[in-house]
């Protein structure tokens, strides 16, 4: 049983049709990743997976529950955690609130503070800023924070969209490697991309994605050698 | 001189306390929450009849005065606090996605419909729609042989400062505080968090219509006399003082508030000899207009306010 599914979704905005029957599955402990170039479909995949967006037509299943007509609220509530583009951390609160707001479903001020030590452990200048207001981060911390807010709710499956956007290139290797080492830990990965090369590297498998269709599938090394996507997305 | 600075402050508390109203829920809807003002008239009068009736039954004279406005207060809170929620459920949440004058004017509507309902009750059950608080604290403290303050003025901004300091707490402590605070910035990020945004905002209208209903008690035991248009002009003031201080800006509504107020004290004050007696203290509102003009083409933001920056 795949812990996320897509099963033919159609997603519209407005009279736009953004999402032709796109599916797709996650296993446990999974990387997988979405590549596409810009306006495929990817970010909307992700909102309709997070409850931002409601499908049309078509289910979408977290551990075979259809959730497709939750609030985004309750989609986060059952283990769903989305890393929003562009990180959209909240730049009022200080890092620690930041962290808070991302267990705010957990109840438990001892365990709220362990994931919190495990987040600082995993991103020590986090930790360093932990009083600082997160609008005054650099844009890789600010990433760090975003994804480390993800962790505190303890999510069964954490989903990046554009992770390493407008970041420095060791930036984007560190960001890179902290998801290949989550992974490590059993978690499991839905990834959106621009940067295909590196996604598909770290990746299990992956779906490209075109004009809101899924137009190609396969295990991510598999992707890396095809000719097609050499050409459109590896130029 | 010292009687001015304390008019001028009790006067500020006051249109501090109602500014949080609009400031907060402009934080977390973008809204110009106009039927605020009436909220606030309901409290003046749900505070007074409160107080009328502890006087008809006898208990003013014995009851320590602060106990009965802390009753009178608390009442005037729930009801306030209540209707608040009753008017976001009807007559906004179903217009959250309409275009932004929509909202506004479904809230002018709710500010007729509300004055119109409160001059009926009263009519009916009163015969006038005017009411007069009983005064509460007469005694004065004497500083100086020239000296002395009201004790009612003091009362008034000790409750409004106790008020500022929970909501302080609340918001930059607790749980749902923060909650509020981190909808206010991003709601779709929010609802990420798994964070239930109507709930929030429903939260926040709890809190800024009780705040509004409390400052409407306070300006009745204050200023005695109420009437169901007392808060047009009061609320427009309070806006000004959320404006001013940065709308949206929790601290920014109180700075503004107590600015104002003082503003139009002491411009009352002098307004006379510096005209030399050509403008009087009926020009006093004048002031808080002018502010009001003055802001929005210097600096929209307020004082507190910053300009939305993004970071990439």
């Amino acid at each position: 049983m795949p812990v996320l599914a897509l099963d033919g979704v159609d997603t519209f905005y407005g009279k736009i049709h953004a999402l032709k029957g796109v599916s797709l599955d996650v296993e446990a402990g999974e990387i997988v990743t979405l590549i596409g170039s810009n306006g495929a479909g990817k970010t909307t995949t992700l909102n309709t997976i997070s409850g931002l967006l409601k499908p049309r037509n078509g289910e979408v299943r977290f551990q075979d529950r259809q959730i497709s007509q939750l609030p985004p609220h309750e989609v986060a509530a059952l283990g769903v955690a989305h890393v929003p583009e562009g990180r959209k951390i909240f730049p009022l609160l200080t890092v620690k609130e930041n962290l808070e707001m991302g267990a705010f479903r957990c109840k438990d001020r001892a365990r709220i503070k362990h994931n919190m030590a495990r987040v600082f452990e995993l991103f020590p200048r986090l930790e360093e800023r932990r009083r600082q207001q997160g609008g005054t981060l650099s844009g890789g911390e600010q990433q760090m924070l975003a994804i480390g807010r993800a962790m505190m709710s303890e999510p069964e499956i954490l989903i990046l969209d554009e992770p390493s956007m407008g970041l420095a290139p060791l930036l984007v290797d560190h960001i890179f490697r902290v998801i290949a080492e989550l992974n490590e830990q059993k978690m499991t990965i839905l990834l959106v991309e621009q940067n295909a090369h590196k996604a598909l590297n770290i990746a299990d498998r992956g779906y490209v994605i075109q004009t809101g269709s899924v137009v190609l599938t396969g295990m991510g090394q598999q992707l890396l050698a095809n000719p097609m996507v050499r050409e459109a997305y590896l130029g | 001189m010292p009687q001015i600075l304390l008019d001028g402050l009790t006067l500020g508390f006051v249109y501090a306390i109602v500014a949080l109203g609009y400031t907060m829920v402009y934080g977390v809807l973008k809204l110009i929450n106009f039927a605020h003002s009436e909220v606030f008239m309901v409290g003046a009068f749900a505070g007074t009849e409160v107080l009328l009736f502890l006087h008809a039954m006898g208990y003013l004279a014995t009851l320590p005065p602060a106990v009965a406005l802390i009753c009178a207060m608390l009442i005037a809170m729930i009801l306030s606090g209540t209707l608040g929620v009753f008017i976001e459920r009807i007559a906004y949440r179903p217009l959250r996605q309409a275009p932004r004058l929509v909202p506004l004017i479904s809230a002018i509507g709710v500010s007729f419909f509300l004055q119109d309902a409160v001059r009926l009750i009263e009519g009916l059950w009163k015969n006038a729609f005017y009411l007069t608080a009983p005064t509460l604290f007469t005694n004065k403290i004497t500083i100086t042989p020239t000296l002395s303050l009201p004790v009612k003025s003091l009362v008034v901004i000790m409750a409004a400062v106790t008020m500022m300091v929970f909501l302080h707490l609340f918001v930059s402590r607790s749980k749902w505080g923060k909650a509020m605070r981190a909808v206010s910035q991003d709601q779709a990020t929010a609802s990420l968090m798994s964070i239930n945004v109507n709930r929030v905002i429903s939260l926040t209208f709890l809190i800024g219509a009780g705040l509004g209903g409390a400052a409407g008690t306070l300006f009745a035991a204050q200023y005695s006399l109420i009437h169901p248009y007392v808060g047009f002009l009061l609320g427009i003031k309070a806006f000004t003082a959320a404006v001013l201080g940065g709308i949206g800006n929790i601290p920014g509504a109180m700075l503004g508030g107590i600015l104002l107020g003082l503003l139009e004290s002491f411009g009352a004050a002098f307004l006379g000899v510096a005209t030399n007696g050509a403008m009087g203290a009926e020009y006093k509102d004048v002031f808080a207009f002018a502010i009001l003009i003055a802001v929005l083409i210097f600096k929209p933001s307020g004082l507190l306010g910053e300009p939305e920056r993004e970071k990439i």
